[in-house]
């Protein structure tokens, strides 16, 4: 039974187009006739490539949202925003300290953060942003590397920010930092690294290379499963 | 929100939930019986889709000429190139550089650290933006055998038997003996791994793993890489320049037959652009974006398989492109996300397949292969669940996880996949999701040897482009870990490759010409032209209208 495909009115950077109901903005740009260049990345919402403005039919306020993962609604206008003119510092990890003083030299612009929580409103991830600059001020990284983590770096934060922070730019040092510095290194993982130096499994893995088909199978097959 | 008739089905699951969880709590995951070699041959002869008559044909042209090929592989090899030599004056470069790398994920972007730090030049080339990969979407976890119960021998063992025992074994000994660096090298550079207050790495078992070995960052484990990875190009190389927006459409040799470069492409500009380069590096990942057989697919929207193209024509051989990887669960429900990858992980830490009567039939962790032609067996024998556009699929019952591991559990290790749900309206948390195997990966590629490097002089592979390292199946997070361990040796070795000294000759693309004649014989319609670059989705009755020959993606339509 062929149902009839309901039809709505979008406004792609102000030209009214006619898709199909139920459309991502993705699929209402591509419906329209754009094969993007710009704007559109991995389409199922972990690069941040297709940041949108949009605003909905008789609501007045301006909101943020990923293209591939917004639904477009009757009278929905809408742009992509594929680039963000953010400010990026330049370092070397391995000369930072994991400390405030960091952030103080390379993003001073956290510190004329005024709490308005704009940022946090224009995520499409949800991320509590203002919270993790708050936890930066404070030179808690630990903390600001959690709360930042899911960050894709779509850029609208930075762009609605009225004290011109680059959010996700800060995050992506503070994760870093912490990877680098903040986590407890694993003994394991340590023992394992000197054991492979030391040779430990060259002659098992050089059997391996060296057995026929039949006894791989044969080995493979009565392995051991050992799942937690 | 599911519709009613689904929520029937969803009651059977619910049902039958109880049952599970006390099998689960006996038996840990060996919840069903996993299959041996004879069952395993069995289901993919029957139900996998590399196995049904018409996923392959012969190729016609090239070094794999004679080989069953995967159908729409050999279309992307029978088509025209873009360029011909006469288009282009090659004593003209635009830019000249030691290495120069094709593709930014995480293999690409690890062999320029590589080669950045040995200090020869280095250019980066990615067709979007630095990042903009299948890496940055992986979700599940990367394997690497660190653990006291672990080796480097038993994850062997997995890699080749989950890939038929058909892989190369030199690649296979590079890929595990590595992993443990590997992760040391990511850490360094500021991956935040999941662990424990102690530094103890939190790790899952994947499909096909005879232990825990799956080192995650929450359920954005490509993105916790390919950021850091990417970052450290921006902030910190101090010999790499990147194009953004610039494909390489083909490669150029020199008359002696070694790699001396590419022919770049804007492809917002349309300019062309020659770099000669003294060792090149394809890094340009997967095909998904072909949607082999016509399946949905999880990939990028730029993994058009461009590298195959280019490293072909220029007289490299193809490995193991007869198989495609389907990945068991793409979500089949609601509409705006089919084809989306719901992660392994989620079955790694407890959740069920069940079919519509609510019935576990497949042991959740089997190698993908088999895990996704069990699903497969289960709806075309009538026990899936229909969606209301007709697709089929079964449930992965992920309340058991909070059943298993407490509330909150969700949250904190599958926050991607909790968030995609709850766009629509769908709480994870309370309610299966609904499956079907998605095109995900491809096993096979250019071949290469344990330094990353093809039979042409000079050319390098790294990563999803590569072939002989999973032999026909990979297993979940060890493309996560080949990216780097190739990326970085691809990278290394470009690099002292250059050091220890590489005349290039006169630059020629006669190779392109030569192989374009190839491609007339065989009677190929004008129009077939190749790489795609990107693939296109436009709707036929616009595209009628759209009487242009801009489209990039020729092939797709």
């Amino acid at each position: 039974m062929a149902v009839e495909q309901k039809m709505v009115t979008v406004y792609i950077m102000g030209e009214p187009q006619l898709v199909p109901e139920g459309s991502t903005i993705i699929m209402a740009w591509e419906y329209a006739g754009f094969q993007l260049k710009k704007g559109l990345g991995c389409r199922e919402g972990f690069c941040g490539a297709c940041a949108t403005v949009y605003r909905e039919k008789g609501d007045y306020k301006l909101k943020g949202g990923l293209a591939c993962q917004t639904v477009v609604s009757e009278g929905m206008s809408l742009v992509q925003i594929p680039y963000v003119p953010a400010e990026r510092p330049r370092y070397n990890l391995a000369e930072l300290k994991p400390d405030i003083n960091t952030f103080k030299e390379l993003f001073p612009t956290i510190f004329r953060c005024v709490a308005c929580n704009t940022c946090s409103k224009a995520c499409p991830q949800d991320i509590k942003v203002m919270d993790y600059i708050q936890q930066l001020k404070r030179g808690d990284i630990a903390a600001a590397a959690s709360t930042s983590f899911d960050c894709i770096r779509c850029g609208l934060c930075a762009l609605r920010c009225p004290a011109d922070i680059v959010q996700f730019n800060a995050a992506t040092l503070a994760q870093r930092l912490y990877g680098k510095y903040l986590a407890k290194p694993s003994p394991e993982l340590a023992d394992r690294l000197q054991e492979i130096a030391d040779g430990k499994y060259d002659a098992e893995i050089e059997e391996l290379n060296n057995m026929g088909h039949d006894d791989l199978v044969k080995k493979y097959y009565s392995r051991e499963m050992k799942i937690r | 929100m599911y519709p009613e008739y689904m929520m029937e089905s969803i009651k059977k699951v619910e049902a039958t939930r109880a049952k599970r969880l006390a099998i689960a709590r006996k038996q840990g995951k060996q919840v069903f019986p996993p299959m041996d070699e004879q069952e395993r041959e069995n289901i993919l002869e029957t139900f996998h889709p590399d196995y049904k008559k018409d996923a392959l044909r012969e190729m016609r042209l090239g070094v794999n000429k004679g080989e069953m090929i995967i159908n729409e592989v050999v279309d992307i090899m029978e088509s025209y190139p873009r360029n011909k030599a006469s288009d282009f004056d090659l004593s003209k470069v635009d830019y000249e550089t030691d290495v120069l790398v094709i593709g930014a994920g995480s293999a690409g972007l690890s062999a320029a650290i590589e080669a950045d730090k040995k200090g020869v030049k280095t250019l980066l080339v990615t067709k979007l933006r630095l990042g903009d990969s299948n890496s940055m979407m992986a979700q599940g976890g990367i394997q690497a055998a660190d653990q006291r119960d672990d080796s480097p021998t038993l994850h062997y063992l997995d890699v080749i038997g989950g890939g038929h025992f058909d892989n190369k074994k030199e690649l296979v000994e590079a890929l595990v003996m590595d992993g443990p660096k590997s992760i040391k090298w990511l850490e360094d550079l500021g991956v935040m791994f999941d662990k424990d207050d102690d530094g103890r790495m939190t790790v899952k078992p994947g499909g096909g793993t005879c232990r825990n070995r799956m080192h995650s960052t929450r359920d954005y484990t490509g993105a916790g890489i390919c950021r850091v990875l990417r970052d450290e190009v921006y902030s910190n190389a101090q010999n790499v320049k990147y194009l953004e927006y610039t494909s390489a459409t083909e490669l150029i040799l020199d008359d002696k037959g070694q790699v001396a470069g590419a022919i770049l492409y804007h492809i917002e500009l349309k300019e062309y652009f020659i770099v000669k380069a003294k060792t090149v590096i394809i890094a340009t990942g997967g095909f998904g974006r072909l949607h082999i057989r016509g399946f949905e697919t999880t990939n990028h929207y730029g993994a058009t398989g461009d590298g195959l193209v280019l490293g072909y024509r220029a007289g490299a051989n193809l490995m193991f492109m007869d198989s495609v990887q389907y990945h068991p669960t793409g979500a089949v429900f609601p509409e705006q996300i089919v084809g989306f990858l719901c992660t392994e992980k989620i079955r790694s830490i407890g959740a069920q397949p069940v079919n519509e009567a609510g019935e576990l039939f497949v042991y959740p962790l089997e190698p993908r292969d088999v895990e996704a032609s069990a699903f497969i067996r289960e709806c075309e024998e009538g026990r899936g669940v229909t969606t209301p556009s007709g697709l089929k699929g079964i449930w992965l019952d992920s309340p058991l996880i909070e059943e298993l591991s407490g509330e909150g559990t969700i949250e904190t290790t599958l926050p991607a996949m909790l968030r995609q749900y709850e766009r629509f309206d769908i709480d994870i948390r309370k309610y299966p999701m609904l499956v079907f195997p998605t095109l995900h990966y491809q096993n096979g590629g250019l071949e290469i040897n344990k330094n990353a490097e093809t039979t042409v002089p000079g050319l390098y592979v790294a990563g999803e482009a590569s072939g002989g390292i999973h032999g026909r199946n990979r297993l979940m997070g060890n493309s996560q870990l080949d990216i780097i361990v190739f990326g970085r040796r691809a990278g290394i070795h470009a690099a002292e490759k250059v050091i220890a000294g590489i005349e290039l000759g006169e630059l020629s693309l006669k190779h392109v010409d030569d192989y374009a004649k190839e491609v007339e014989k065989l009677g190929v319609p004008k129009e077939k032209i190749s790489p795609l670059i990107l693939p296109d989705y436009i709707p036929d009755h616009v595209k009628a209208k759209q009487m242009t020959e801009e489209y990039l993606g020729t092939l797709v339509k």
